[in-house]
């Protein structure tokens, strides 16, 4: 394999791997502050060892998501050095910004959250789970604003003195049509992933022992098939709203995403077919009629442009070459997102009127969807990445920049594969123990609270004189 | 004063801050099996550094995420022709940060000694290899008119850029033990504090040396008077903070190592400038702070971001120190 393809599957796979443990800190983060809430306000104690053990889980997690994050800021430079020099003008700001304004928040207040327990007021340490949260909003923002230029540039000026893209306005680059329906897109994805997991983890412990902590896992199971539900709606929504900007503005990666070679009027979307993988013989299929003309222009008779209509048109405007990105891949990843991640939601209302009757938790099906309903949200994620970065191939800058034009020239293959190798091999070590962690606490259950310690000058604070001479152990500690 | 100018400053500060903050971190991580004896004074070891290593940290994305903004040619430049050493720093950031995390998830002596290992080895590789990198940068490196690196990994480690990375890790060594001995209370503070003076006097030898052998390989650099300048505060700065140590005033004596660690980094992109990445191959070819800089445009941008968020985040890390102040020691370690 050649430098460039080497390059490309490892950003595949490390970027790939980043985005497991993205979507649960998004939304685990604020479920978590969400329990902190409840037990701020009630003082019920089921709260507090609720949010003591899902704080466990996102922790865990949290760190592999620092980790994988810190490779993702520096391949850019190492492996894609002739893309940053194209596009750094434009891309690299969104980076700095996301460093400067998110990275600081989410990693300052998150190690205020976790230490901070006995040396907080407590309304303190409730801010600072709720700031840490707000901190990756932020960050998703920044980084898709960055992602939506390489989808939909905007906002600049091709220089042919410097021979790079330049910024001309910052306000389009961040108000991009595409990052508006991404945004929203991603974070609901978040949320159903995040409530998948809580939901899953409760509903796993109910069943293996409904009569321990069975009043907090139900409130976990309710709070986190409820989440899984509205996240799937808001999903759907604004899923609908990114295939027309995508028609729009990448109408190749629409006609790709449904294998249609033809231009059509009052196209229909099939849900599943049989055929060649690549969709150009089909022997059967299940197909809604004028579904795909109503995702991609909102009208059941719109005309839905097809392959072989705009490769013409393309090789027309940017000369001859392949302009087609990989049809079986992005139809099939395009249907799983979609199949996958609403399995959840089924899962979830299926919970939740299991909850609702006060029926146990039993059996080998409830085991099954325990254990996959985590997954689903997690996989569906990596499917709608994988379908909307595959789906703009071969561009890296849609229009602008082949992907061919930007890998590093300098880097030879046996460096990319060495470094690839690298990073699998310590990615995959890290998988193996992080896993059994989350098992390890899963297991383990709610956590017994320890006994209230004795504040005697009644701040909530401890003593806070900086002297040492108190000798108390601390309330957390690695 | 020019924007790129400005950002070139910039740049320079926030390695300033990452060496300073990261600089205690990393020797906290070295001295790990040298000033704890038993898991409980390791575990105060790591709780000294403990609610504060990942925003320290953050110093470094920004600095990279700061030169992709403002000189995407410099980011380019150093990361793609460096990928190697880069690749070893990532693998030892990965290791030792989940160590930190995952240590104490499980009660088993042979699970905490593999994380401990994880943390030695990664908080000493990148001591070194930062300094290496470094010494590279001021050195100059083969670079071609097409602003691509083209050495090879081991022209990297030439003795100059070596002695580089042999000055970062000493000095980050001592500042990380004074650090402890700072922050902690009983044997652990004592040790630290022996270790400081010991390993002190190593890092102030190098130092001088790197320094003096700095002047010499720049010597048509622009700025070697202001070099000088900033080279002899910050070995004071040192030669102060040992005293203090010696005194046993560790507040004085952190800030002198502090101070030296910030005004080593000020030094070297002194004398560094105009240029970000000097090439060896001819002197038409090097990257300067306008040949590898961002437009006006962007560099306007990011200044007003720059200025309006930067005090608030060092409030905010200045509070997070605040709150975490205390000493801790052995009584304080949670069974
Ligand atoms: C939609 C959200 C999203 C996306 C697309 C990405 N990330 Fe990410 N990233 C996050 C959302 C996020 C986060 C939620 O903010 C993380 C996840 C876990 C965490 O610790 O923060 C994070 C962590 C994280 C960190 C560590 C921060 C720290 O030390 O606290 C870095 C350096 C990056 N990311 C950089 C990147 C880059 C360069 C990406 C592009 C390829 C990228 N991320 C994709
Ligand atoms: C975190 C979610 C993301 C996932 C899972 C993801 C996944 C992928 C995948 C699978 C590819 C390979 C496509 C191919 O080569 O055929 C790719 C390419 C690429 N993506 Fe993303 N991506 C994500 C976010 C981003 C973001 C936020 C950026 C930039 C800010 C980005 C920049 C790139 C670049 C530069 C390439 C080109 C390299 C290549 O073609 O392999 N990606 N991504
Ligand atoms: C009715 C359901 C859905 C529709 C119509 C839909 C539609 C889309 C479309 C059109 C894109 C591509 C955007 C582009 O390339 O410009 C996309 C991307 C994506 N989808 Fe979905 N989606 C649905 C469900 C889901 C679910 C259930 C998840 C995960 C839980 C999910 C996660 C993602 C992610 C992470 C991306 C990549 C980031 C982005 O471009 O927003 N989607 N989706």
């Amino acid at each position: 394999m050649d430098s460039l393809n080497l390059a490309r599957w490892q950003f595949g796979i490390t970027t790939v791997y980043h985005f497991f443990f993205v979507p649960i800190t998004i939304g685990l983060g604020f479920l978590v502050a969400g329990l902190q809430t409840a037990w701020y306000r009630t003082g019920k104690e089921h709260y507090l060892r609720l949010t003591k053990f899902y704080g466990k889980l996102f922790l865990i997690n949290f760190a592999m998501g620092v980790v994988t994050g810190i490779v993702q800021e520096f391949q850019f430079g190492m492996n894609w050095s002739d893309y940053s020099r194209f596009v750094g003008d434009i891309f690299g700001a969104p980076l700095a910004i996301e460093g400067l304004l998110a990275f600081f928040l989410e990693s300052t207040f998150l190690g205020l959250w976790i230490f901070g327990w006995d040396r907080l007021p407590k309304k303190v340490h409730l801010a600072t789970i709720w700031t840490a949260a707000s901190g990756t909003l932020l960050s998703a923002y920044f980084i898709l604003a960055a992602n939506s230029f390489m989808q939909n540039p905007v906002g600049y000026e091709y220089n042919p003195a410097t021979g790079r893209a330049e910024l001309t306005d910052f306000w389009a680059m961040l108000t991009n049509k595409v990052v508006l329906v991404t945004f929203p897109h991603t974070i609901a994805a978040a949320f159903l992933t995040a409530g998948g997991l809580m939901l899953g983890v409760a509903m796993w412990n109910l069943r293996r022992n409904p009569s321990k902590d069975g009043e907090g896992f139900r409130a976990a199971a309710q709070l986190g098939a409820w989440v899984v539900v509205a996240a799937a709606v808001v999903v759907a929504l604004t899923g609908d709203q990114q295939a027309k900007v995508m028609t729009e503005v990448q109408p190749m990666k629409m006609a790709a995403a449904e294998a249609q070679y033809d231009t059509k009027d009052s196209a229909s979307f099939s849900i599943f077919s049989v055929g060649t993988p690549d969709g150009k013989e089909e022997t059967f299929a299940i197909r809604v009629p004028g579904l795909l003309s109503f995702l991609a222009t909102g009208s059941f008779d719109g005309t839905v442009e097809g392959i072989n209509d705009l490769q013409t048109a393309y090789e027309a405007k940017y000369g001859p070459g392949d302009y087609t990105p990989n049809v079986a891949v992005t139809y099939w990843t395009f249907r799983f997102m979609i199949g996958i991640g609403m399995l959840a939601a089924v899962v979830a209302l299926f919970a939740l009127w299991r909850l609702r009757k006060h029926r146990q938790m039993r059996g080998r099906l409830v085991w099954w969807m325990a254990v996959t309903v985590p997954l689903m949200g997690l996989f569906a994620n990596s499917l709608g990445w994988i379908f909307t970065e595959m789906g703009r191939q071969p561009w890296i800058v849609f229009g602008l920049m082949p992907t061919s034009a930007g890998v590093s020239p300098n880097v030879s293959a046996g460096e990319v594969l060495t470094t690839m190798i690298g990073f699998t091999l310590v990615y995959g070590l890290l998988a193996v123990v992080e896993v059994k962690l989350l098992l390890k606490t899963i297991r383990g259950g709610l956590p017994e609270l320890p006994a209230e310690p004795t504040d005697s000058d009644g701040d909530g604070t401890g003593d806070g004189d900086g002297t040492g001479s108190d000798d108390r152990p601390l309330a957390f500690a690695y | 004063m020019e924007l790129t100018t400005l950002w070139f400053i910039l740049i320079a500060v926030l390695w300033m801050g990452y060496f300073v903050l990261e600089g205690f971190d990393f020797g906290v991580g070295v001295l790990l099996p040298v000033v704890a004896r038993d898991d409980r004074e390791r575990r105060v070891v790591i709780n000294t550094i403990g609610p504060l290593w990942d925003g320290n940290e953050v110093w470094l994305l920004v600095a990279g995420g700061a030169t992709f903004a403002a000189f995407p040619e410099w980011y380019a430049t150093l990361f793609s022709g460096f990928y190697l050493a880069l690749f070893l720093i990532l693998v030892s950031l990965i290791i030792r940060n989940v160590a930190f995390e995952y240590r104490g998830k499980r009660d088993s002596d042979n699970w905490r000694a593999w994380w401990d290992r994880a943390i030695i080895v990664g908080s000493f590789l990148p001591a070194l290899l930062w300094g290496v990198a470094f010494g590279n940068i001021v050195r100059g490196v083969k670079i071609d008119a097409d602003k691509e690196f083209v050495g090879s990994f081991f022209d990297l480690l030439n003795p100059y850029a070596l002695l580089g990375g042999l000055v970062t890790l000493s000095l980050f060594v001592t500042h990380g033990a004074v650090f402890l001995s700072l922050k902690t209370l009983g044997d652990v503070r004592e040790r630290a504090r022996a270790m400081a003076l010991k390993v002190g006097l190593v890092a102030a030898a190098l130092a001088v040396g790197f320094l003096v052998w700095t002047f010499a390989e720049r010597d048509g650099a622009e700025h070697r008077g202001w070099f000088v300048v900033l080279a002899g505060l910050a070995a004071a700065g040192l030669v102060g903070g040992l005293a203090a140590a010696w005194k046993g005033h560790e507040g004085w004596a952190f800030v002198g190592t502090a101070t030296a660690l910030a005004l080593a980094v000020a030094a070297l992109f002194t004398v560094l400038f105009p240029e970000v990445m000097p090439s060896t191959l001819s002197p038409d070819y090097s990257l300067t702070t306008t040949s590898a800089s961002s437009t006006h445009n962007t560099l306007t941008v990011m200044t007003w971001v720059a200025v309006i968020f930067t005090p608030l985040v060092l409030l905010y890390q200045g509070w997070s120190f605040y709150v975490f102040r205390k000493r801790i020691g052995v009584q304080h370690i949670p069974a």
